[in-house]
């Protein structure tokens, strides 16, 4: 026998189920007068430093059908490449930048984040990453949140030295974690099922 | 100025086999939405580790009082009066102080006020159904509702949701990003729900019932019940690696 190492297990998950929207985005369901305005519907202002873009999002389930209710939060850097977190130890963050987003999608499935361009960030062994959005994604019929990260269709350079995007062992599997640009907009679509089903992390 | 650092280190690996799996048919919703491929992995980096935080000031005075906060003035949500009170710890059992703590639910008849509930139940018109709260320095939480209904649902011809609240939580890192349901103890249900059962240990279950607490009570007001939480832990940084550019 050894000491006993004090160690509790996580609480398990659940789905978010069918009407995630009441609990996280009530004003986009017709649920008004509890919050002044949904959390995470801005995450800019005009005194933002970055690019702004538009990002928008689609989910598509294993029927090929666009899922509608599911619920995407995003967690990424400012300009500069530094998160708006006590538990970042870089430096300090643009405070015009929240870094986080959530949105439900709108009735043809589109998840829309006014957001600006990340910079780059370090790896632990402090090779720089290619700009990502991380993506955490909930929904009924998902019984443990979905992670993975969206990178940006024109980053060729970035992305080719990217420690994880490299190391990916199926090389066709990259694309599906790469939004193309198109003006400001960059569009991402993520499958779950399929030939095509985007990348997801146990991290 | 507190004398403690924020801790920054990786998060302990997820126990997927603890988990409900991806694939879980019983709960037919899962069979088109679930991944079919391995997911990837790799070391936690800045983008994992760090989160957004919120703060009290965020908070408006019912915004943890569902009973209240979508009642007109002078009328309050029908049904059982609860509190909910527990406390978010990691696994390492340390308390998670200052986190968003969100959740929702149908109202005591079981009804969700969502156009696209369709229940027979009616709506209760003091009743939304959404609250949150950031955890204390101690990880503390706690909120007064009403308790949910059980409701029927669209998976097998006859199957009932047991009474439950859905809670989705915030901790200092993305990645510990949780959502889950607690349930009520000595309901029968509970064992009979397919989205209880997609978890594979009765263990990992006995976790999402709450405790009937009768010292806890507001006396002639509300019964309550005990949930605590417990989020991913992480790696102290004590002997961490340098991390370059870190």
């Amino acid at each position: 026998m050894a000491q006993p190492l004090i160690r509790l297990k996580e609480t398990a998950s659940q789905t978010a189920g069918p009407y995630v929207h009441i609990g996280l985005t009530p004003n986009a369901c017709e649920i008004s007068g509890v919050y002044p305005e949904d959390l995470g519907i801005s995450m800019v202002n005009e005194k933002t430093r970055g690019e702004r873009i538009t990002v928008k999002m689609r989910l598509i389930d294993g029927a090929n059908a666009i899922v509608k209710d599911a619920l995407i939060e995003i967690w990424q850097a400012d300009a500069d490449g530094l998160h708006n977190s006590p538990s970042e130890m870089r430096g300090s963050a643009d405070p015009n930048f929240t870094g986080w987003g959530r949105q439900a999608s709108d009735e043809n499935g589109v998840f829309t984040f006014e957001t600006i361009k990340p910079g780059r960030t370090p790896f632990p062994d402090g090779r720089f990453q290619a700009p990502h959005i991380s993506l955490w994604i909930v929904a009924r019929g998902i019984n443990l949140g979905l992670q993975t990260r969206m990178y940006f269709g024109d980053e060729e350079a970035a992305n080719a030295e990217d420690p994880i995007l490299t190391r990916l062992e199926h090389q066709n599997r990259v694309p599906t974690l790469i939004a193309p640009r198109s003006g400001d907009t960059y569009s991402f679509d993520i499958y779950l099922q399929g030939d095509r089903e985007t990348v997801f992390f146990d991290i | 100025m507190k004398n403690t650092k924020p801790e920054t280190g990786g998060f302990f690996q997820r126990d997927r086999t603890w988990h409900p799996p991806a694939f879980a048919p019983g709960y037919k919703s899962t069979v088109v939405r679930s991944p079919q491929k391995a997911p990837v992995s790799f070391a936690n980096t800045v983008s994992e580790i760090t989160g957004p935080v919120f703060g009290h000031e965020m908070l408006g005075e019912l915004d943890n009082d569902l009973t209240l906060n979508f009642a007109k003035p002078g009328e309050s949500a029908i049904g059982p009066r609860i509190i909910v009170y527990g406390k978010v710890l990691d696994e390492r059992a340390r308390p998670v102080p200052n986190v968003l703590v969100e959740f929702w639910q149908a109202n005591a008849g079981g009804r969700y006020r969502h156009k696209k509930d369709g229940y027979l139940a009616p709506l209760d018109p003091n009743f939304g159904g959404c609250g949150r709260t950031i955890t204390d320095e101690d990880g503390n939480y706690s909120f007064r509702t009403v308790q949910p209904g059980a409701y029927p649902w669209p998976n097998g011809p006859n199957e009932w949701r047991p009474a439950h609240i859905h809670f989705a939580i915030f901790g200092h890192g993305f990645v510990q990003r949780l959502i889950t349901q607690m349930y009520f103890e000595g309901d029968p249900m509970i064992w009979q729900c397919p989205i209880v059962r997609t978890i594979p240990s009765r263990e990992a279950i006995e976790g999402l019932i709450a405790a009937l607490d009768m010292q806890s009570t507001l006396p002639m007001d509300a019964r309550a019940y005990k949930f605590d939480i417990v989020l991913r832990g992480r790696r102290s940084t004590m002997f961490e690696n340098k991390l370059e550019g870190n």
